[in-house]
């Protein structure tokens, strides 16, 4: 079943199925042009894009673990947990050291190699311990929303006021008004496009995914390959992190609430399989960036009750579905 | 399907006699919020100063993360430790009133803070805040403080009845002071939800005089956006529940965070202290105790800062 569908989607005829994603960003983008002559304005558009850089570097990681066939629901709460362990150490150290730049140094390395940990965790008890993936990421999404809510004490964790002027340019600055969070973005998704496309480990992915057997006959070393998605998406969550903290400088009990879903979404309407053997990172991007624009309009204008934004979403996610599946089994 | 760890914690008075002490019992929900920090802080703090004061007096603390586990812990208490005093604050009104009422039957005698039950005459005390006036001691500072044709926004919390409550309360407030409302939407209580909402309205509106974020975790997120537009001469921001950063700011004299409004998270230690005193003292306590908010201002600011809380 999933090998025809591979078949069908690499067939070059399909194209109304890839662009699908794009038609509804396009669609989105003419509304708030309609709507609201701020929308284009170049504030607006590099907010939407700052916000979305989060979420859509978490899914860059999240697209290659649903390829081969697996799932993460841990990520949102382990951003958090991560967010808060950073601001509690590198608070520490500001006591001890007296702050400075070391001090980022040593906090931006430790939210990724705590997100690179965790990720190694979800994913060695996953490949090793045979755990199904759904259950396991869901234990670990408990664990990790409790442990950063015991950090926080039930309250929210704050960067000193030094580190967070200090760390503050990581998100608001960059390079000609492009800011940080959206060049890292745009190039770890340059990057991940082609790992995808033009690597053995982004084709072994999607073997995986599509028929774990064939794949395992095939001498693709499966479990290592899989064991190596869910690192790698949990140092994408430390990347997250460390152009996340810098904005509100701080982690709380609510930090990163429902990112896990979003990002599963943005996969998916970017044309990824929900049950592996097809990812594509640049469908995913267009994914994230159609689910900001929906909170986006829906701000810039009065249109429909605030209390039905989720509807609009829901919808909006459906369609973009629909779109795709129409179109791929019409042909 | 998030839930927290589930701390239970029994607090004993250290030279208590059996025969002569009475037992308070105190259930409230686990910190999994800054405002429900705090309270915990508090209770915890109140139980403390209590249990010095009054060697009598016993204290179970629990705290719970739904309420299917503090209808347990309730029934524990009543069976385990025979407490002769309650003090709730209900993590859902629907489904605690009918455990609340047997205790309450059973001659305990029942402090509610904050959360109603949904059918009266149960409890003996009410303690809770007064979300009306939340929402209208805001209002009036906007109607007081800013001209005719000033523009605002408004963010709310999660649709509830507590948010809707407090938006009529600053409705009524700024009612005929002339003041347009540009936008109102919810921020959810929650800093980035905030944050990203008020750098939309920012990119929305060419002029805002003032914000109203009705709770000061989304005041947090609001502020970041403001000051990355490099606006925040233009506005102020008036959040509320007595954050201590934001305490901080106006005993500073902040212009963009002049004021405050009070929900007080201590209001379990008000809670505590009354049913201890009537069950010490025989001083009459029952009836309903509603504690208004309180305008935070740089005058008085000192009195609102707690440096321990985690709030």
């Amino acid at each position: 079943m999933s090998t025809a569908t591979l078949q069908q989607t690499r067939r070059p005829k399909i194209n109304l199925a890839v662009i699908a994603p794009i038609v509804a960003l396009v669609v989105l983008v003419l509304i708030g042009i309609a709507m609201n002559p701020n929308f284009l304005s170049f504030a607006n558009i590099t907010n939407v894009l700052a916000r979305s850089a989060f979420i859509g570097i978490i899914a860059i990681g999240m697209t290659f673990v649903i390829t081969a066939g697996g799932l993460d629901l841990s990520v949102g709460s382990m951003a958090a947990f991560v967010a808060g362990l950073m601001i509690l150490v590198m608070n520490l150290l500001t006591e001890n050291m007296g702050g400075g730049l070391p001090v980022i140094l040593i906090g931006v390395a430790l939210a990724l190699f705590a997100g690179l940990a965790a990720g190694f965790i979800n994913g060695i008890l996953i490949t090793r311990a045979g755990i199904e993936a759904f259950i396991l990421t869901l234990g670990t999404m408990g664990i990790y929303r409790s442990l950063v809510t015991w950090l926080a004490d039930g309250g929210t964790l704050s960067l000193g006021y030094e580190m967070r002027e200090l760390y503050r340019p990581v998100y608001y600055g960059g390079i000609m008004g492009i800011s940080w969070p959206i060049i890292v973005f745009a190039a770890l998704a340059i990057l991940g496009e082609i790992v995808m496309r033009h690597t053995a480990f982004g084709r072994h992915c999607a073997a995986i995914g599509s028929n774990e057997k064939v794949a395992r006959y095939s001498s693709v070393a499966v479990l290592r390959v899989r064991l190596m998605t869910y690192v790698m998406l949990g140092l994408l969550v430390g990347i997250a992190v460390v152009m996340y903290v810098p904005r509100l400088g701080s982690a709380s009990a609510t930090t990163g609430l429902l990112w896990e879903l979003e990002a599963i979404a943005a996969v998916i309407i970017g044309g990824t399989l929900l049950k592996g053997g097809f990812g594509r990172v640049w469908g995913t991007v267009v994914g994230v960036l159609i689910l900001s624009l929906i909170g986006n309009l829906l701000n810039l204008t009065d249109f429909v009750s605030p209390y039905l934004n989720g509807a609009i979403q829901g919808v909006v996610i459906i369609l973009a579905v629909v779109l795709q599946r129409n179109t791929g089994t019409a042909r | 399907m998030r839930k927290t760890l589930i701390a239970t914690t029994a607090l004993l008075g250290l030279t208590a006699v059996p025969a002569l002490s009475e037992t308070i019992g105190i259930s409230i929900p686990a910190a999994t919020h800054g405002w429900a920090g705090a309270l915990n802080f508090h209770a915890e703090r109140t139980v403390e100063r209590l249990s010095e004061a009054n060697p009598d007096l016993e204290f179970v603390l629990t705290t719970t993360s739904d309420p299917g586990q503090q209808v347990s812990d309730l029934e524990d208490m009543v069976a385990t430790r025979g407490i002769d005093a309650l003090v709730v604050l209900p993590f859902e009104s629907e489904p605690l009133t009918g455990p609340i009422q047997r205790i309450a039957d059973s001659g305990v005698w029942v402090t509610v803070v904050d959360r109603g039950l949904t059918q009266e005459g149960i409890e003996n005390l009410y303690v809770a805040g007064d979300n009306d006036s939340f929402g209208r001691t805001a209002g009036q500072y906007f109607a007081d403080t800013l001209d005719e044709g000033a523009k605002v926004v408004v963010m709310r919390g999660i649709a509830s009845t507590v948010d809707n409550e407090r938006v009529a309360g600053f409705e009524s407030a700024i009612e005929g002071a002339g003041i347009e409302v540009l936008a109102m939407d919810h921020g959810n209580w929650n800093r980035d939800t905030a944050f990203n909402l008020m750098q939309d309205w920012l990119s929305r509106f060419p002029e805002i005089d003032a914000v109203w974020a009705a709770d000061d975790d989304m005041a947090v997120g609001a502020l970041a956006a403001i000051d990355q537009a490099g606006r925040t001469d233009e506005m102020f921001v008036v959040g509320g529940a007595g954050m201590k950063e934001m305490v901080d700011r106006i005993r500073n004299d902040d212009p963009t965070v002049p004021v405050n409004v009070t929900y007080p998270p201590a209001m379990i230690s008000t809670a505590i202290e009354m049913t201890a005193l009537g069950l010490t003292s025989g001083a009459p306590m029952s009836g309903e105790f509603i504690i208004a908010s309180e305008l935070i201002t740089p005058e008085n600011a000192d009195n609102f800062y707690f440096e321990d809380s985690p709030y």
